[in-house]
Formats: structure tokens, sequence, C-alpha cells
């Protein structure tokens, strides 16, 4: 692969606008993704702030800090936020950056498209941040909101709730529209669909995904909207209707949407161990085929999210096995990424030690999913920490390392300059250190049977959650290491060589560092 | 010196919280042959899972060991192979099809709709459970009894911190219990780890379960679904006894009936009644309308210098037994005795300096409730 | 019509707009559709509405299955709501009455609705109710207590492990609110 710089490319392009239009009329896929990364950033802080709260309260049994309202408001909130605010903007930034530098498109297919559906996220925040403060606080029913507790239940605020998820999700289906038609339209020629990086492939995929579900979570939160205000029935058995229809349309929408918030981590770290391991990706194709086979699994899945509702037999078995199922391909993208490591030849920088933590405790969290995927052991598993270990184990160091993967690893060609490798590495060991103090002991709480989204809890979980929430304290201050790296980076990093990562591979390697304003105005010739 | 010192005194402050905590890593077997089953099949998975860990993560990191650049390592170029992508694709699905087989007796055996010897109905209340002896006149609420005092660390907390009822669950060892779960308002789920039973309780539908527990104890458990304010503070306490216990049990049930049926028709002193009422009002009441009255407005109102407790006993009385449709305040009429109510009422109108100089009797509800018409 | 010089196809926007109407629509229409898929395959224990006669419900079998009724209150509802009977024992296919009683002991009239749920849930589609208090909305007046009848038979083909089955009505108020701050 030609890694020489392409030259001309600033030739006729002029810069970026000046001032604050530049940022509120942004249609360039850089500018674009630099504003989710930031708003995802920021994001990442407010729910980790409530992360602390939460933890805060839970450092010793009894009720020191909060009460149990506005406790139920931090779960929730942290939940949403989280979520919606910090994993999923963040891969949305990484994409709006990479995707047309990695397919060598000159911006997205559908720019003005795309600055609408980010600067709809600040005010879909602000508005659900807001609720905090109005008349019977903000949304406490769990991020999961289960009916009728978020109906008829609801504080007042629930209105807005409901708005902002409308507006999240318009965001989001409209980001994922821009990505399926620039990934199957906009593709250099020769680059075939099977040659296509497998950030990429990944990104394609969750784009579908989000097209097929976020209209569901629309409807669901409509049906809410309507139960509430205008005089249904579709959550109360009053009227005909059924609390469970709630959990079924919800967990439809919540199950693809977990693999959404994944499947860019796997890509990330597709790109960063053949980099790191200075070898190519093993088993590409086996690799495609996995996310489609995890993609399409995913919508067969949701009611292991239920298994305690009530199901028949046959439903709860049906879901019982296709979940196990899902394991399957999962496990095959593991064993590729060994494959890629083994006989390669490593260095460990940053990227490459959130690569491989990724690998480790991604795993770690599938286990215990494989575990929580048997319904009858899941009885005593459900609604216990044992769940929160496992879903924060694949979200922690599974899709937020593979952001900070991403960012490190392309870092030095969208600032030119590079981080500081020390005090990344101390972000990272940090930071590892920390999230394991914090969620495995769960595992403990959970099987010794604590439940969750509880302010407080009986005398044999004591030991435990103090030294959760000491985790949880490490886990949090680390990221402040991150947001000074970052600063300094961009006002003293040592200036980036052309490609800064030896074993990088890619189109988005051949355009000068920094990468320039305007990329691939003439599309580049892909020969292998 | 004096820092030591401090830290020290810091540090002893986490002493007494661990003198009751265990490090407990793993669930128990528990009490029945479902927990049994259960556990085996949670070890076995567990099992498995360490075993495919030691093996995937040992490659891993013997990988990392070795194939290090700075190691001298040379990056070997292989990228695919057919054969071994197909293995590792079968080997996985041959490991779990050995897992889903005793997966799927151990959930069989749970739908199991043999006759069953005693049936109990559990609705979830927020915030408390009520059960119903289906087969005997025993109908009655069960709620948390920790005090405030130790829930505000006001007080050292005792051993059973968040776990004790004041009324527990009491079934008989080696008989079959089927459970039919439903809910009064929101989901709620009870849980009780020693039976691995867990089920949903929800409003407007019913589900069953069912358990036969083998040995004599007690069995401590708590809601397993968020269900607002005071989602922690609804414990499930189960108590299995010798068959000729439960049949005592019984008859003791009879008999406080009649004790209550009496009671409600003596004449109870103002005195007497403040006594009943501040217990009655610190186990129901005290969690929203605070111990000391003032409530947490808006949500919950004050009850000290509040024109209901101080107007016409008649709409107090109305608000407490009716609950107040679209709040928080639940219906009591069904939950409390007539004893209770009228403490309550009485306790609320005459406490915090409220002084409103009159009680309610005990047999004066049921005339106010309308149960005679 | 014509938008910065290009031509706008009508035929374009159109069918998206009646798809979006429809999709709406559909959120509306998940309540029966629900419903009609939980009757068919028993998920949840809801049984169906009026039992619809299909000419072969003469047929009585020796085997008897037991019915329990259980009744429920939803929130704040205060009127005691019990079974007059709280279980019996009948043959497959016989056709069997029992009743419910509520006692509206407010000072108002009240809207009652009862909403049954039948356990085990593969149980539910073999439930048949020719006549129930469930069917309508029952009307309380003030001081009322009423007798509501249940008529019900069990399906010939409901599975043979079956031996008991509960039957539980919900009593939910659904007296329509009557605003009079205006």
């Amino acid at each position: 692969m030609n890694t020489n710089i392409v030259e001309g490319e600033q030739a006729h392009s002029h810069g970026p606008a000046k001032g604050i239009g530049r940022w509120l009329f942004a249609t360039n896929h850089k500018d674009i993704g630099t504003m989710y990364l930031i708003f995802s950033l920021i994001m990442l802080f407010v729910g980790g702030a409530m992360a602390f709260i939460i933890r805060a309260e839970l450092f010793q049994p009894g009720l020191q800090l909060i009460e149990p309202e506005f406790f139920n408001q931090m779960i929730t909130m942290h939940g949403l936020i989280m979520v919606f605010g910090a994993v999923m903007p963040a891969f949305v930034g990484l994409a709006n950056w990479m995707i047309p530098l990695m397919i060598g498109a000159p911006d997205m297919a559908l720019p003005r498209l795309n600055n609408l559906s980010f600067w709809i996220l600040p005010f879909a925040f602000l508005m659900m941040l807001s609720t905090l403060f109005m008349e019977g606080g903000g949304p406490n029913f769990g991020w999961t909101f289960y009916a009728p507790l978020s109906t008829t239940y609801a504080p007042p605020s629930v209105t807005f709730f409901i708005f902002t998820v409308h507006m999240m999700g318009l965001s989001s289906i409209m980001g994922a529209i821009n990505v399926v038609v620039t990934i199957l339209n906009m593709r250099a020629p020769g680059m075939t669909i099977m040659k296509m990086p497998m950030f990429c492939w990944t990104w394609l995929i969750t784009a579908f995904l989000l097209i097929a579900v976020m209209p569901v979570l629309g409807g669901v939160v409509t049906m809410m909207l309507m139960d509430i205000h205008f005089g249904t029935s579709f959550f109360d058995a009053g009227g005909g209707g059924d609390p469970v229809l709630f959990q079924h349309v919800f967990w439809f929408f919540g199950h693809p949407e977990v693999y959404i918030m994944i499947l860019p981590s796997f890509g990330v770290v597709s790109e960063v161990i053949p980099t790191f391991a200075r070898k190519k990706l093993f088993g590409y194709h086996s690799m495609v085929y996995a996310i489609v086979a995890i993609a399409v699994l995913s919508f067969v899945v949701w009611a292991h999210h239920m298994f305690t509702v009530g199901m028949p037999l046959a439903g709860e078995l049906f879901f019982m096995y296709t979940t196990m199922l899902i394991a399957v391909p999962t496990g095959v993208k593991i064993f590729n990424w060994i494959s890629t490591m083994f006989k390669g030849s490593m260095t460990f920088e940053a990227p490459m030690l959130f690569a491989l933590a990724f690998v480790i405790l991604f795993t770690v969290g599938g286990l215990s999913g494989i575990m929580l995927s048997l319904a009858s052991v899941d009885f005593v598993y459900h609604d216990t920490y044992f769940v929160v270990a496992h879903f924060h184990y694949v979200l922690v160091p599974g899709a937020i390392f593979g952001i900070y993967a991403a960012v490190y690893y392309w870092l030095p060609k969208w600032s030119g300059r590079m981080y500081d490798e020390s005090i990344a590495k101390l972000h990272f060991w940090f930071s590892f250190i920390g999230l394991n103090l914090t969620f495995f002991p769960m595992h403990f709480v959970g099987l010794a049977g604590m439940p969750r989204r509880i302010p407080d809890y009986p005398l044999q979980f004591a030991d435990f959650n103090m030294m959760i929430s000491g985790g949880a304290f490490i886990f949090g201050m680390s990221q402040l290491i991150f947001v000074y790296v970052l600063f300094k980076t961009m006002r003293s990093g040592e200036k980036a060589q052309h490609l800064p990562w030896e074993g990088a591979r890619g189109l988005e390697w051949t355009v000068a560092t920094p990468a320039p304003y305007h990329t691939f105005a003439t599309p580049p010739k892909v020969e292998d | 010196m004096l820092n030591h010192f401090r830290v020290l005194c810091m540090l002893s402050c986490f002493v007494p919280c661990t003198a009751w905590s265990a490090w407990e890593v793993n669930m128990t077997t528990g009490v029945t042959d479902t927990s049994v089953a259960v556990y085996d099949l949670h070890m076995l998975v567990f099992y498995i899972c360490v075993v495919i860990s030691v093996i995937v993560f040992g490659v891993m990191f013997w990988s990392i060991f070795h194939h290090r650049k700075s190691k001298g390592a040379q990056s070997h170029p292989f990228y695919e192979s057919t054969f071994i992508e197909v293995l590792w694709t079968l080997v996985p699905m041959i490991i779990l099809i050995a897992i889903a087989v005793p997966a799927t007796s151990t959930l069989v055996d749970s739908y199991d709709y043999s006759e069953s010897d005693i049936d109990i109905q559990v609705t979830g209340y927020q915030w408390k459970w009520r059960y119903k002896y289906l087969t005997e006149d025993v109908d009655f609420f069960s709620v948390l009894t920790t005090p405030d005092e130790e829930i505000y660390n006001k007080q050292v907390k005792n051993p059973n911190y968040l776990l004790e009822v004041d009324k527990p669950l009491v079934v008989p060892i080696n008989k079959k219990i089927r459970f039919l779960f439903t809910s009064n308002d929101v989901i709620h789920a009870w849980w009780v780890p020693a039976l691995a039973l867990k089920k949903d309780a929800i409003p407007g539908f019913i589900n069953e379960s069912w358990t036969r527990i083998n040995t004599p104890g007690i069995y401590r458990g708590q809601c397993a679904e968020l269900c607002g304010r005071n989602h922690g503070f609804m414990p499930i306490v189960i108590k299995a006894v010798t068959e000729p216990e439960y049949i005592e049990w019984l008859a003791e049930q009879e008999m406080q009936k009649t004790q209550l049926e009496s009671a409600s028709q003596k004449e109870w002193t103002l005195a007497e009644l403040m006594t009943q009422g501040e217990t009655v009002y610190k186990k129901n009441c005290a969690a929203c309308h605070q111990p000391t009255g003032l409530g947490i407005p808006p949500t919950f109102p004050a009850l000290k210098g509040s024109s209901i407790a101080l107007g016409p006993i008649e709409k107090h009385f109305d608000i407490v037994f009716n609950g107040q449709s679209g709040t928080s305040m639940a219906a009591f009429g069904e939950q409390l005795s007539a004893v209770d109510l009228a403490a309550v009422i009485t306790y609320e109108r005459n406490a915090w300096g409220n002084n409103a100089g009159d009680k309610l009797l005990p047999a004066d509800v049921a005339e106010m409730s309308g149960a005679n018409k | 019509m014509k938008i910065n010089g290009r031509l706008l196809k009508i035929s374009q926007p159109l069918p998206l707009a009646v798809i979006c109407v429809l999709m709406f629509g559909f959120c509306f229409l998940l309540v029966p559709l629900y419903s009609v898929f939980c009757d068919w395959t028993g998920i949840n224990g809801k049984t169906s509405g009026p039992y619809q006669s299909k000419g072969n419900e003469e047929i009585i079998l020796e085997r008897k299955v037991a019915v329990q009724f259980v009744s429920n209150s939803n929130e704040n509802v205060s009127w005691p709501f019990k079974a007059l009977e709280d279980r019996v024992d009948v043959h497959i296919g016989e056709k069997r009455q029992v009743e419910f009683n509520v006692n509206n002991v407010t000072d108002a009239m009240v809207v009652a609705q009862a909403v049954p749920s039948v356990s085990p849930s593969e149980a539910a589609p073999y439930l048949h109710k020719i006549e129930c208090f469930c069917f309508q909305q029952q009307v309380l007046a003030a001081g009322e207590s009423k007798n509501m009848p249940l008529v019900f038979f069990i399906d010939p083909k409901l599975p043979k492990h079956i031996t008991k089955l509960t039957l539980s009505y919900t009593l939910f108020d659904v007296t329509p609110v009557v605003d009079t701050t205006i």
C-alpha cells in the first residue's frame, strides 16, 4: 500500500471558515467528527459525575448523602447519558472522521444532514439534563424505563425525557443513513466491499442496525406519551394493554442497541491490532461474516432480558438458545484477533494497550454473558449486580477502551502532533486497574445476592461495595489524565511523523499529517 | 504523629460495618432441589468459562511475551485458514450444546404444574409484599422493620439490616408451594436466593412459580425490579418450619384475628392509641412523611400542621383509607387493621404539636369505611 | 414543482409520507395485534374475549381440572372484590357458572373493569368464557353490592399435564373523571 503523501490537496482548497460559523454551519466531516468527539467527552464526564454520586452513596451501607428518589434519578441519568451521550456520539464522531478517509471519499454523502444530526444532540441533552431541575425531578425509572413506573407513576418531566429520546433517535437515524449511503456509494475505484477496512464494515452493519431499531425506540416512547397524555392503554392492563408489551418492544430495540455500541469498537480493534503487530488482520472474510451473523442474531435474542417475566417454556428456551448461539461468531472474532497477534512483531504503544485490554476484558464480559444466557440460572442473576458487572465489562473495557484506542491511534493524523506516550500509558494503567477494582467485585456481590438499583444494601455486601467505590474513584479520576494528554498534545505536542505507526496501512495514512481540511478531492486508485 | 493518629481515626470509621460483612464471592447451593440444580449448572458453566479463559488468555499472554518486536520477533505472514475458522466455529458450538442440555432440563423442571400442597398469592405493593394463603383464611402484609435511625446512621445497624420484616411468610418444609405473583401498582419482582426463585410481579397479570423447601430455616430476599423510591426497602423473609409448627402457626393466625376483632371493640384511651399509632406510623408512613411529620414536599406533604391532619376527621380518614388518586399516597384501608388505622390517624392528629385533641376508635373504623353498607 | 431549478418529483415524497402515517397507525394497531398474538400463543396468560362457538362444545370428558379463582384490586380500588367460590373442579367440556361479588362502599358511583389472567399461561387459550363480567365495564352505584357471573368451560385440547389452573381477575377503577373545576 502506497503511503506517500498525496500532494496537491491544499492547492485548490480554501481553509475553514472563521469564527463560530465554522462550527454552527459545519459540513466538513472532520469538523463534525471533532464536535461529536468533544461532545461525547463532555458527556462522559457528566455521566461519570453521576457515577461518582452513586458510588459515593454506596460506599457504605446506610443513606449518607442523598435520598432514594435522587439516587434513582442518578442511576437513570447515568445510564442514559453514557449510552446515548458518550458511547454512541463518540463512535459517530469516529465514523465521521475516519470513514471518508478510509474509503478515499472527499466527505460524507450528506454533509448538511450530518450537521443537523450533530446539532440536535446538544439541545436534546440540555433538555434531558434540565429535567433534573424540574418539579418532581428527572427520570427516575432506570435507563430501561419500564412501564407503568415510567408512565402512570412517572414525574411530570417524563414528557421532556420522551422528547429527548425522539431527538436523539432522529439524530442517530439520520447519521446512520449518511454512513450507509457514503460507504455504499463513495468508495474509491478499486476498493471493493471486501477490501474495505474493518472499521468501515463494522460501521456499515451498525448503521443498518440503527436504521432498523431506533424507530422502534421512537415507537415505544411515543406509545408511552400516548398512555401518559392521551388516555391510551398500551401498557395499562386496566385498558386492555400489557406492561410486558413495553418490555418486548423496548428490548427489541435494546438488544441490537448494545451491539450498536460494541460493533464499531470491534472495528477499531481490527485496525489497531494489525498495525501494532505488524501483521495483516487474520481471517478478514470470517471477520466480516461474523459481524453480519452477530447483527442478524441480535434481532432474535431480546427476551433474554426478560427471563423472569413469565414467558412460556417454548419462548424461554428459544431465547436461551439464540443467546447462546451469538457467542459463536463473537468467539470467532476473539480468536481471529489473537491469531493476528500471534507470530507478529508487537509493540505496546497506548492504542495497542487499550486494544489488548479490550480483547481480554471484553472476553470476560462475554463469558459472564454466556452464564447469563442460561435461563434457569438467570433467575438468580437477573437484576443483580452480576448483570451490572457483565454489561460494564463489555461497555467500559469494551466500547470505551475501543474509543480511547481509536483516539490515541488517529490523533497524530488528526492534529499533526504526537501525544505524550508515557502519560498516555499512565492513563491506560490507572484506568485498567480502576475499572477492574470497580467492576470485578460486582460479580461477587451480585452472586451473593445484591439487587440492582438500590441506594442502600444489607451488611454482607459492605466490604466489596467499599472496594467498588474506591475503584470507581480511581477510574473516574484517571480520565482526567486523558484530558491532560489531549491538552498537552494540542498545546505542545511533538510534531507527528507522516506515518506515526510503522505497521499502519490504509488510505487514511496516505494524506498529509495533520490531515488537510479537504482530502481526496480526487479519488485515489486502490490497487491491492 | 498527629497525622498518623488522624488517619487511624478515619480508618476506624470503617470498622463497624466490617463487623458483619462477609467477603462472599459466590451464590449458595440453597435449600431446594431446584436451587442445588441451578447452583450445579452455574458452577459447570463457570468452570467451562475458566478453562476457556485459561486457554485463550494463555495463548494471548504467551504471544504478547514472545512475539514482541523488542525481543526481535519477526512478523510471519499468515492471514487466513478456512480449516481453523471452521474448527473454532464448531468447537464452541459443541461446547454450547453440551451446556444447553442441563440448562434445558433445569428450565423444564421449573415449569412443573403438578398439584401443589399450598397456594400462596404474592402481591407486590409500593413498597411491601402481601401474602394471601389461598386455602386458609390468612392474608397479611409484610413490611420492612429496620428503623430509620439505623438507615440514617444514627444507630448501629443490626445483622439483618434491611432484611427484616414484621410478619414473615411461614411455610412447611417438604411440601410443594405454588406462588401466584401479581402487583398492585408497578412491576416488582419477588426473589429469594436460597430458593433460586425470582419472578416478576406484574399489575393486572398473574405469574406462577413453585418451590419445595428441604431444610427448615429463615431465608431472606429482596425486591428485584426497580419499583420507585423504596425499591431497596421491601425485603422478603420466608420462614420454613416443620409441618406441626406450620399448623401451629396457622392456628396462631386464627387466634390473632379473633384477638384483633376484640381489640377493635375495646374502648382505647388516647395514650394507648398514640403509642400504637407511633409504631404503625414509623412502619408504614415515616418513609415518606418522615418521622418528624415534615414530609418531603411537594411529593410527600407534611403532616405536621397540615390542614388534613387538623381538619375534619372524615376527610383525614378518607385519604388514609382510600389513598389519593394521582399521587403516591396508597390506600391503606386494606393494608391496616381497624386498630392500626384508628391508632395511626389518632397519632397523626396529635403528634408533633398537632394536638387536634380528637381520637378515632377502632370500633368506628368499620362505620367510617362504609363496610357496613 | 421546482426547487433550486430542479424538478421535484411529487411521486417520491408522497409514498414516503404515507408510510410515515401508516407506521404511526401501526403503533396503535400494536395493542390489538399483541392481544391477538397473546391469545394465539397463550403468552402472558391473556385469555380471549367471548367464546366463539365452533359447534363441538358438547363433548364432556371424564378428566377433571381444578379451576382456582383469585381476585385482586389495582392501586387505589378499595371496593371489596372476591370470588364466591375459591375453587371448582370441573370436567373438561362441562359448562360451569361461578359468581364474583364487588361491593362499592364509597359514596359515589364507580365504574370497574375486571381484567382476567390465567396461570399457567399455556392453559390460557383453553379456558373459554361464554359469559363474563370482564367483557364489559361494570357500573356500580354508591353503596351497591353486585354479584357478577362467569360462565366458562375448558377445551378438550387442554394439555394433559395441566391438572389445575388459576383464573385471576384484577379490578381497575375506570370511572370517568368528571372535571368539576370549570
